[in-house]
């Protein structure tokens, strides 16, 4: 059977799983946690260094760039101006060119500023980068971002760490049809059988981050989170019966005593 | 010490007094910076790695040392 693979931006992944490296108890426990989860992309946030204390772990010491892709992300931006600056920043320090963006618009709920968002990917994408556009679930928005060059579009299932599950399936199925693009749900997972549902609708791939790392044992969560991925995956590529209101006996009729 | 060979920058929005024809590359060792896993930023500008012992601070600049941590 041919590998069932997917490529972000000509570069091709085994796992659909990509999991955040926020919100853990410490970096231990993250490098722990992805590496259980099969992960190949970490999400990865930008910020100053510890200029007093040199001696303070960092996160490359736990998670080896070489072998897990990194995906610089603009978490915590609200314009598009301090998207732009964090990911110019991103690619200095190792050369990535297929990032995260995200620009919120909304402190509480942190949904995303989609006007921000669009002008954000137009010009990052002329700078040469490979964008994954964090984004709302509305398809008119979506085909914008596609049509300005996005690499993949990443439709919110409900706010980010509200592991409410997908809120919209209506407008993630319009999504599934439309985009050409990899389809990622990034953020509102918060148990396995979401995942499942992200995947069984055609999803390529989900993003998870609060949902492992806050979970009472993370380490079983990223095990659950990769069997999930895996079998919603095959569930939607295996072509699922039609569902039928009247009942059909699993056993044939025929010898019956 | 003689003040007047001092100038004030400011690091990561703390403010630290350094040599007169101090570089950014003096500024990198001297805070023990692993300089393959950052990136710098000099008055809102990004600095090529490569020039680091070619640019001389000046007084008031203001230096942004960043690096990848845990995020979603």
């Amino acid at each position: 059977m041919r590998l069932d693979t997917f490529k972000i931006a000509n570069k091709k992944f085994k796992s659909r799983l990509i999991v955040g490296t926020g919100k853990y108890k410490n970096m231990l426990e993250c490098s722990k946690a992805i590496k259980i989860s099969g992960a190949e992309i970490v999400t990865v946030a930008v910020r100053r260094v510890n200029i007093s204390d040199s001696s303070k772990p960092l996160l490359m010491d736990y998670i080896d760039p070489k072998k897990i892709m990194y995906l610089p992300n603009t978490a915590g931006c609200f314009t598009s101006k301090d998207a732009l600056r964090t990911l110019r920043l991103a690619r200095e320090i190792g050369g990535w060119k297929i990032v995260k963006l995200e620009v919120l618009g909304d402190k509480k709920n942190l949904f995303p500023d989609m006007i921000e968002t669009l002008k954000s990917t137009e010009v990052l994408t002329k700078e040469g980068f490979k964008v994954m556009v964090y984004c709302n679930d509305d398809p008119l928005m979506c085909k914008r971002l596609e049509n300005a060059g996005a690499s993949a579009i990443m439709p919110l299932a409900a706010p980010i760490g509200s592991g409410l599950g997908i809120q919209n399936k209506t407008n993630i199925k319009i999504l599934r049809q439309q985009t050409k693009v990899p389809l990622i749900i990034d953020a509102g997972i918060g148990q396995a059988s979401d995942a499942v549902q992200a995947m069984e609708m055609g999803c390529d791939a989900v993003l998870i981050n609060t949902a492992i790392a806050k979970a009472r044992n993370p380490f079983k969560m990223a095990e659950a989170m990769k069997y999930a991925v895996l079998s919603g995956r095959k569930s939607f590529l295996s072509g699922r019966i039609m569902p039928n209101l009247q009942g059909s006996p699993s056993t044939p009729i025929k010898g019956i005593i | 010490m003689n003040k007047k060979n001092k100038i004030k920058i400011v690091v990561n929005g703390r403010v630290l007094t350094v040599n007169f024809k101090f570089s950014i590359k003096n500024l990198i060792q001297k805070l023990k910076t692993p300089i393959s896993k950052v990136a710098i930023e000099l008055n809102g500008e990004i600095v090529d790695k490569k020039k680091l012992n070619k640019i001389f601070l000046k007084n008031k600049d203001i230096i942004e040392i960043v690096h990848f941590i845990g995020g979603g």
